[in-house]
């Protein structure tokens, strides 16, 4: 039952940090994501450092998968490319430890469907994520019922875990969600797989006031959105009542766009576009910081 | 008409509340279509408790599909497999049915609680084109707005089918992603679902999936093995030795063993896809020793998957696009590791065979997926049948659908227009 998971203290230093400080520039986080392996496991090295000299806060590292159910057709395609060229999990976590040696404040998170993890075995892999610096990660199609092991696996690496809250999500599975998540708490902001939009869907601020709402309210949880995020305006409304937005498909459709040699300075150019939406409205994650006290983990 | 009451199913390997079958189903999903299943659990317990939904149902499986299917006396394959007449052969014809195949039992079971659950589009996912035919059949009477994923490459191997789906008003769509198979249709609908979920049911056709389908399913197709059980007593006196089915997710088997799995004495053979090869992509053969096939998470469920040591699902063959899928719904896995039942594979050339076999001695001509099952009780029964000298081994084939849909395929196989 949702009730019965015990809450986890936050365990990544990293992420609370980062969340600070975009608090403190007044601004919400960006968390690009990008397929790793597309167009190759060097290109994902280059275009992470890339993306966090250009601001990124959190980057999300994707696991390809053969068959993502929850991607839309551009990430479905990155995946495939990536799969074509043999990327690996373990290929992923070697490119998650250059990207720390380079960049050593961006957050890290790895993004993966459970049966790569699972294959992999869980327990080496929360150890051998947090060993090549990663300090999260989000699992696609494993919610918190069916997540003990990975969770106790995690914790004990130190690897914090972040689940998704989605539109349909009743109040009960969201504190459910909220009490396995550490780190932040990824609110989806419509029905539907991955892939850009031009609007952010109505009800996405409704489900981040839901989630606020279930926080516990000495240390609540930063919340991120994503799915359908594509630009600077949606950046700078999302950034009036959500922590971090995530923008993914549009950023992977650039890199595959990109000419020969050229997907990194692309991806860059594409951040530094985002950049101007984030400093927008602040979001003050349902109460104002100076009475809410020092965030967790900080 | 037939026993459709849930309460008389055996306790043995019924789903936990949680959907675990020992350690293997479970709800792998996005979030997003946790409460759609929550809701669809609730929706499912409350008909299992409402007599006048089964009433309906039963009343449908009769009047409709034409239950309850004739379990028939095989004599020429009995005597073929078994000279001696130490064999009585039985066919479940689930090939009888309304659409040709068992599928209509789950869709019509999914279809009242659509009705129920207010939903009034569906979508399914289809293989060998059956399903997709069944849905598209329920989605036109109870009115319903309909979409069937379907691979590609099925799409051109079972043809037949996609013009019925579409003569009953289905929208049809090819999904031309990774294996543009079973899987990937499965993958496409999901995708669907998860933007829909408001609004649509997915009617999904095996027992696969996430918590609750592969309890429900089960249960929509258990009729075949309580009517099974019953004719055969009534012909022979006793239960049978042993019952063959062919098991691509494993709707129609489980169907058949389920309602005799407290039956200690009844042997329960699965047989899947052998392909044309052992090696990793030549088969659909999830418990193949040394085959490819260890536990995963594909689709919402934990079971036996075909998979590279990466965790990549791997590519299947099966000449029958029903049985060519990379896993196995996980109650035949509790099955499959606790050896209540023993899981076995026939090749192509060995459908083949068996389907010429029982169109030319019995009359019959079963769908390719059906033909292994006949192909396994080939393979088995003359020795079964000599391993006692004394009595008749009693044994059940479920014939699960009719060929007409793989004429293309067995006439270019068979060199039937030459």
């Amino acid at each position: 039952m949702p009730e019965s998971i015990p809450t986890l203290a936050p365990v990544s230093r990293r992420f609370a940090a980062i969340f600070q400080r975009a608090r403190d520039q007044d601004r919400c986080a960006l968390i690009p994501y990008i397929t790793a392996g597309d167009p190759s496991i060097d290109a994902t090295v280059a275009i992470a450092i890339e993306l966090a000299r250009a601001g990124a806060d959190i980057i999300e590292l994707g696991v390809p998968f053969s068959d993502p159910v929850a991607d839309g057709p551009v990430i479905q395609a990155a995946s495939e490319r990536a799969l074509a060229r043999q990327t690996r999990l373990a290929d992923v976590l070697a490119a998650a430890g250059q990207v720390r040696a380079a960049a050593p404040e961006v957050g890290l998170l790895v993004f993966s469907y459970y049966n790569p993890i699972l294959q992999y075995g869980v327990e080496a892999f929360a150890r051998d994520a947090a060993a090549a610096g990663c300090d999260g990660a989000l699992v696609t199609d494993l919610i918190p019922e069916e997540a003990a092991a990975y969770r106790a696996a995690a914790q004990n690496a130190g690897l914090d875990t972040v689940f998704l809250a989605a539109p349909t999500s009743p109040d009960h599975r969201l504190r459910a969600i909220v009490a396995a998540s550490t780190g932040f708490v990824y609110a989806v902001s419509r029905l539907g797989v991955t892939g850009a939009r031009t609007a952010v869907a109505p009800g996405a601020a409704e489900l981040v006031r839901r989630l606020q709402a279930q926080m516990i309210p000495a240390a609540p949880l930063p919340v991120a959105l994503g799915f359908g995020l594509a630009r600077a305006e949606q950046v700078r409304e999302v950034a009036a009542f959500a922590q971090a937005a995530v923008v993914g498909t549009a950023l992977v459709d650039a890199i595959a766009h990109a000419p020969a040699g050229q997907s990194a300075v692309i991806a860059g150019n594409f951040l530094r576009s985002l950049c101007l939406g984030a400093a927008g409205a602040r979001a003050t994650n349902g109460s104002d910081p100076a009475k809410s006290g020092e965030p967790h983990g900080s | 008409m037939t026993d459709s009451t849930a309460a008389a199913l055996p306790a043995a390997s019924t789903a936990a509340s949680n959907g675990r079958f020992g350690p293997y189903g479970g709800r792998y999903v996005p979030e997003t279509l946790v409460h759609p299943l929550a809701e669809l659990t609730e929706a499912y317990e409350q008909a299992q408790r409402d007599p006048g939904f089964q009433q309906e149902l039963d009343r449908l499986l009769h009047h409709f599909a034409g239950r309850p299917t004739p379990l028939f006396h095989a004599r020429r394959l009995s005597h073929h497999l078994v000279p001696s007449g130490r064999a009585r052969v039985y066919l479940k014809r689930e090939d009888l049915l309304h659409t040709g195949a068992h599928k209509i039992n789950n869709c019509l079971g999914q279809a009242l609680l659509a009705r129920r659950m207010g939903k009034r589009r569906i979508i399914a996912e289809t293989g060998a084109g059956q399903h997709g035919v069944a849905t598209a059949t329920v989605a036109a009477l109870f009115n319903f707005e309909c979409v069937v994923y379907m691979g590609a490459d099925d799409m051109a191997r079972q043809a037949l089918n996609v013009a019925r789906m579409r003569l009953l008003g289905t929208e049809v769509r090819a999904v031309d992603s990774g294996s543009r198979t079973l899987k990937d249709a499965i993958s496409e609908a999901m995708r669907d679902w998860v933007a829909r979920c408001d609004d649509t049911h997915y009617l999904l056709g095996s027992v696969l999936g996430a918590h609750p389908y592969p309890a429900m399913v089960r249960d929509f197709h258990a009729c075949i093995g309580r009517e099974a059980r019953q004719q055969f007593l009534e012909a022979e006196g006793r239960l049978p030795d042993v019952l063959f089915a062919c098991v691509g997710g494993g709707s129609n088997a489980i169907g058949l063993f389920h309602p005799f799995l407290d039956d200690a004495g009844v042997a329960m053979i699965g047989v899947e896809a052998g392909g044309r090869g052992n090696k990793l992509g030549e088969h659909a053969a999830r418990f193949l020793p040394n085959g490819g096939g260890r536990p995963g998470v594909l689709q919402g469920t934990y079971s036996y998957l075909l998979q590279d040591d990466a965790g990549q699902i791997a590519a299947t063959h099966s000449i029958s696009a029903g049985l060519d899928y990379p896993s196995i719904g996980p109650e035949h896995a509790l099955l499959h590791d606790v050896g209540r039942a023993t899981y076995t594979s026939a090749s192509d050339t060995e459908a083949l065979a068996a389907c010429q076999l029982l169109a030319r001695i019995e009359g019959i001509i079963p769908a390719l997926e059906s033909a292994h099952a006949v192909a396994g009780a080939c393979a088995r029964v003359p020795t079964l049948a000599g391993s006692d000298g004394k009595s008749e081994l009693g044994v059940i084939i479920n014939i699960s659908g009719r060929g007409d849909k793989d004429m293309d395929i067995l006439t270019r196989t068979l060199g039937l227009n030459a």
